[in-house]
């Protein structure tokens, strides 16, 4: 098929209200997508605390893709292919160290962490020494938001900021949680694969129809009160900010509630010492901060901010994907840490009283899509009742499937481009 | 230091082997029941001893959370075991260890489970940590420590009691 013959495909396979279902059961869908999407757009890699220290380095990926993060001695954030210029051997083994070069162990190419080539052995073989002027691949654009470093394939195209939009403000809501505005992601990660497709995920993300259902088992024995901000009655909304990126708003919920730190199930009292050190850095706008607590919101394609989690979404096949998550860590906010980790521990990843349920529910519809009758996925709700909100954005109910129409329209544009 | 219990390795094991049977066959109660009032239920993630207070765990129950997780799975909603997995496990090596924590024997063994789902079959394979306890006359365990082999890399769902 030519490109004209797939643009055109994808734009009768994507329409308004319902989407087919071969777009996520079909090998030669997810060829497209990589290109045009996860090697083209923006795409969340890592965040500079996981590589804190001048020639830390951690092993990240883009889609498929293995990419080493470093940090060279002149503080640089480099994202660079794990793949040797010479053979294309990996040159990066190790999950994350501290080195300031990486070499090759089939013919001892060795790069420094910036990515040129420092030395390769018997160099009578290319001419003699300094010859070759073969580097390590790197992803042409590498930009950071708040400390969130995105790497993105085309050398050309929008900015972080313009790919960003408004969604930008959600990622430095989460930041002014800490006393002293930076988070770190220093506790490890889950790695839990599921059997389906990326988008399943990324949908789901911001999807408050499914969490009454889905997630009643832990709502009912826990005493949560997640289930009501996601209820007919709630007054939590879905928001669209374009680029694909969403939402879920519960922030007049918790307004109405009116207590700081109700959204995180505690208290001012239990949690005295971060209270005190947030309104020592904020001021009277502490009191704001700690009431609406933090963003739920999806980074079009793969960065997914749940309050205290933080998902990526990694595609490896089109119908295999892992969710990387961690717990958020503030920094400066020591007791909140300890029980934001040990909460987020006990919700997600391959044994979480929450996620387990969720990855049981993408892998049936995966099962479910593959059957293609009837051919359509039906995402109309609420759309009969979306405003558009003083900025532009497309605003829909707590319950509503707004967050899922704008990711596809996005994902609509980019793969017709 | 020696313990103050003095167990064989035939109570050890008559332990160990009815711990697997109630897991493999989702005896969520009687499973529970094994376990003390100071109870730990930790699977690592990332290596066999990252530190569960700063580190992601795959599983960090404490009493109060084991009881969350079986109250879960008698909701008859807990999605991701419905239908349960089907399980088997083969508890083997079993070493009484020469070291004890307060009244507790130290106890670890290998095991190797097999799951079947509709996803298909996965093995799990790990080495577990015990610390057994009598209470009351009876063997109960306040400690259990599951170091899969594989705690390092990407993990299908795992939501039955390992």
């Amino acid at each position: 098929m030519t490109h004209a013959d797939t643009r055109a495909r994808y734009d009768e396979l994507v329409q308004p209200e319902r989407v087919h279902g071969s777009l996520y059961t079909s090998p030669e869908v997810f060829a497209d997508e990589l290109a045009r999407i996860w090697y083209s757009t923006w795409v969340y890699v890592g965040h500079v605390s996981e590589v804190a220290k001048p020639n830390d380095y951690v092993r990240k990926a883009i889609g498929p893709q293995d990419v080493i993060m470093s940090r060279s001695a002149d503080g640089e954030v480099h994202l660079l292919l794990n793949r040797c210029a010479h053979r294309g051997n990996l040159v990066c083994e190790a999950a994350a160290g501290n080195s300031s070069s990486f070499r090759c162990a089939y013919h001892g190419w060795t790069y420094r962490n910036s990515g040129e080539l420092v030395g390769y052995p018997f160099h009578q073989g290319y001419g003699g020494r300094g010859k070759l002027d073969l580097g390590l691949g790197r992803v042409p654009r590498v930009a950071v938001h708040q400390g969130f470093v995105f790497g993105s394939f085309a050398p050309d195209g929008p900015s972080l900021a313009e790919h960003l939009g408004d969604a930008a403000g959600e990622i430095d809501r989460l930041v002014r949680l800490s006393p002293e505005g930076e988070i770190e992601l220093t506790a490890g990660w889950l790695q839990h694969r599921a059997r389906a497709n990326w988008k399943l995920l990324a949908e789901n993300e911001t999807d408050g129809y499914h969490p009454q259902f889905v997630h009643a088992s832990i709502f009912s024995v826990a005493e949560s009160g997640i289930g009501a901000l996601y209820g007919e009655k709630s007054s939590a909304v879905t928001r669209a900010f374009g680029h694909g990126h969403s939402e879920n708003d519960l922030r007049p919920e918790f307004r109405r509630l009116g207590a700081p730190l109700g959204w995180f199930g505690t208290t001012e009292e239990r949690m005295p010492g971060y209270v005190a050190a947030m309104r020592a850095a904020h001021g009277e706008a502490a009191q704001e901060i700690l009431v609406e607590g933090a963003p739920h919101v999806m980074i079009f394609p793969n960065l997914f901010i749940a309050e205290i989690q933080m998902f990526t979404i990694q595609p490896l096949a089109h119908d295999v994907t892992v969710q990387h998550v961690t717990a958020v860590q503030l920094k400066g906010a020591p007791e909140m840490n300890r029980r934001m980790l040990q909460q987020c521990v006990g919700s997600v990843g391959p044994a979480g009283l929450l996620l387990a349920d969720d990855t049981e529910m993408y892998e049936r519809n995966q099962v479910g899509l593959g059957e293609l009758r009837p051919e359509w996925v039906d995402v109309r709700r609420g759309s009969h009742r979306e405003h558009v909100d003083e900025r532009g954005h497309t605003v829909g109910g707590a319950t509503d499937e707004t967050a899922m129409r704008g990711f596809w329209a996005h994902y609509r544009e980019l793969m017709t481009r | 230091m020696s313990s103050v219990v003095d167990l064989d390795i035939r109570t050890v094991e008559r332990f160990l082997y009815r711990e697997a049977r109630l897991a493999d066959e989702h005896r969520y109660e009687e499973w529970e029941a094994l376990w003390t009032d100071d109870a730990l239920y930790w699977v690592p993630a990332g290596s066999d001893d990252a530190d569960p207070m700063t580190r992601m765990s795959v599983v960090h129950d404490n009493r109060n959370r084991i009881a969350t997780r079986i109250k879960q799975f008698r909701t008859g909603r807990r999605h991701s075991q419905i239908p349960a997995s089907r399980l088997r496990r083969v508890v083997s090596n079993v070493e009484v260890l020469d070291e004890a924590v307060g009244e507790d024997v130290v106890v670890e063994a290998n095991f190797v489970l097999v799951e079947s789902r509709e996803r298909g079959t996965h093995v799990w394979a790990g080495r577990c940590t015990y610390r057994l306890r009598l209470v009351d006359g009876e063997l109960r365990m306040s400690y259990k420590k599951v170091a899969l082999v594989d705690n390092a890399r990407v993990l299908p769902t795992m939501s039955f009691l390992i």
